[in-house]
């Protein structure tokens, strides 16, 4: 379901992004589409080779690396605050009812905790990056390539794929873990203020009851499977910035594709890591 | 005292590209010496920015034999291209600055990527640099934030950066007035002068060519119409070069 639903978000944004369907223009045929996707695909697989193969060889970059892992991390590290902060407080709200009306109200710290570590912290990081992260990269790495400076970069010697692509996946990867523990941390802080609002309840107690049954494996998988969601946001941010093509509007289709990819394959990496995750760390 | 033999920077045969159906290149060919400069001309859309990106191995021809500094291009791997590259200077036609760095971060850039100077003396180099251009006091600001014709002047800096033996023009002088291009111009034949470089320079403006070119090469139709200095392409005979040379003089 979740599959025949992302293939069909992907061709959508296939059809707009490489046909750039306009109003009055017909649109891309069916198979038109396909060999889109396809070659899609294809490029993404050269370009993620190419991202390996200058991020493992030396030189390396390592003052961009930190400057980009400010850009990505510091600075996103308020909105995922508050998202994770706001996904807090609506579990708290949404579940208290719940569980009163079923007699289990005593659950309710284990259940804001279990389903923020487990689930919610992880995949609204990732999303909020997505959005964040994704279309700035995208931006910012498209209108360098239509005002040919990435071609002023390799015509200077310097390799654009190490410089600018390399260094962004790799902050994008090593920051959304730490990010996701900050989601987790105000989604945790933030339902226990929404809990006690309605119910008084000491923090303390809260966090023993909602941590009671928790272990590493319910919150070292699920924070790592968010070096997987950040491969994806750096990678795509990357291909599709430096794939664009035609000026400012080019540079529109672009962001906007990234934000729907990253989105799309991070939803999907989810489920897929998340069956897996079930599979080697199994619920005792 | 003997004559030093002359030495080809650039040897181009028979270069070929197209673009899907639209044929751009055609069988150019080209040669350049030490200390020469070559002016190309042609209409707009002929292939003359593709021919000076095909010379820095940003794009790849169809055909036909690449060789700078006695490297042929189309042979290279990433590491060889890049050493060819860091002893050609690349001037683009809209500057091409890094619109997230200020002009001194620029022109530092290159040294800062392929020499082991300290943080000191690039800075002073690349001062020293900014100054060539006469724009030592702009520094500081963002590329944003200078007009076009200073934009190509921090772009013929950080071009110039590693004291390449040949820099590559593209429109260096298009989309300025005639006062700031005719400044381009004399800091092209100032550099000329100074640094004994080779230099490609790409270009619709005939007028400013005569001025810092040794020799001139008219593009049509992805083909070589005509070649020589001003006086020979003046009198040519050939219908497009006597409407080109009359229509820019």
């Amino acid at each position: 379901m979740v599959t025949s639903l992302a293939c069909a978000i992907f061709a959508m944004a296939a059809a707009g992004t490489w046909h750039g369907s306009r109003n009055g223009e017909p649109t891309a045929s069916t198979a038109t589409v396909l060999v889109s996707v396809v070659e899609w695909f294809g490029e993404l697989g050269s370009f993620t080779i190419r991202i390996f193969r200058a991020a493992i060889l030396p030189p390396y970059e390592f003052r961009e690396l930190i400057r980009q892992c400010d850009a990505v991390g510091s600075k996103s590290l308020p909105l995922v605050c508050l998202a994770g902060a706001a996904t807090g407080v609506v579990l708290s709200l949404e579940t208290h009812d719940s569980l009163v009306r079923f007699g289990a109200k005593s659950f309710l710290p284990a259940v804001i905790v279990f389903s923020i570590l487990r689930e919610s912290g992880p995949i609204i990081a990732g999303l909020v990056l997505s959005g964040r992260v994704g279309a700035g990269i995208g931006a910012e790495l498209g209108s360098m390539k239509v005002t040919e400076q990435i071609d002023a970069m390799e015509a200077s010697a310097v390799d654009p794929y190490k410089y600018l692509a390399a260094t962004r996946v790799l902050a994008c990867v090593l920051t959304l873990p730490l990010l996701t523990v900050a989601t987790d941390f105000c989604g945790i802080l933030m339902g226990w203020v929404a809990n006690t609002l309605t119910e008084p309840i000491s923090l303390r107690l809260f966090l023993e009851t909602g941590f009671k049954n928790v272990t590493f494996s319910d919150f070292i998988p699920s924070t790592m499977k968010t070096v997987v969601f950040g491969f994806i946001i750096g990678l795509i941010g990357c291909f599709q910035g430096m794939r664009t093509k035609g000026g400012t509007e080019g540079v529109g289709r672009s962001v906007t594709s990234t934000v729907v990819l990253c989105s799309m394959f991070v939803i999907v990496a989810d489920v897929v890591l998340v069956r897996l995750i079930l599979v080697l760390f199994p619920v005792s | 005292m003997a004559e030093q033999p002359t030495q080809t920077l650039v040897q181009i045969e028979e270069v070929r590209k197209t673009f899907g159906a639209q044929k751009v290149l055609d069988g150019v060919s080209l040669a350049l010496q030490a200390g020469e400069t070559v002016a190309v001309l042609g209409r707009s859309g002929t292939g003359k920015s593709v021919l000076l990106k095909i010379m820095i191995g940003l794009q790849q021809p169809d055909s036909g034999s690449v060789k700078m500094l006695g490297q042929e291009m189309t042979q290279l791997n990433p590491p060889q291209l890049a050493e060819v590259r860091k002893n050609i200077g690349f001037l683009f036609q809209h500057a091409a600055l890094y619109d997230s760095m200020t002009i001194l971060e620029n022109v530092e850039f290159p040294l800062a990527r392929h020499t082991d100077v300290s943080a000191q003396d690039r800075q002073r180099r690349a001062l020293d640099l900014l100054r060539t251009v006469g724009m030592e006091h702009e520094g500081d600001k963002l590329p944003s934030q200078i007009s076009g014709g200073m934009q190509k002047r921090i772009g013929l800096a950080r071009a110039l950066a590693l004291d390449p033996r040949l820099v590559l023009f593209d429109e260096p002088t298009a989309g300025l007035d005639p006062i700031t291009a005719g400044e381009i111009a004399e800091l092209i034949i100032e550099l000329k002068k100074t640094r004994h470089m080779a230099a490609v320079v790409v270009t619709h403006d005939l007028k400013t060519a005569k001025r810092f070119s040794d020799r001139m090469i008219l593009i049509d139709s992805g083909t070589i119409r005509a070649e020589g200095c001003f006086e020979d392409l003046k009198e040519n005979n050939d219908p497009f070069v006597k409407q080109f040379v009359q229509d820019a003089a």
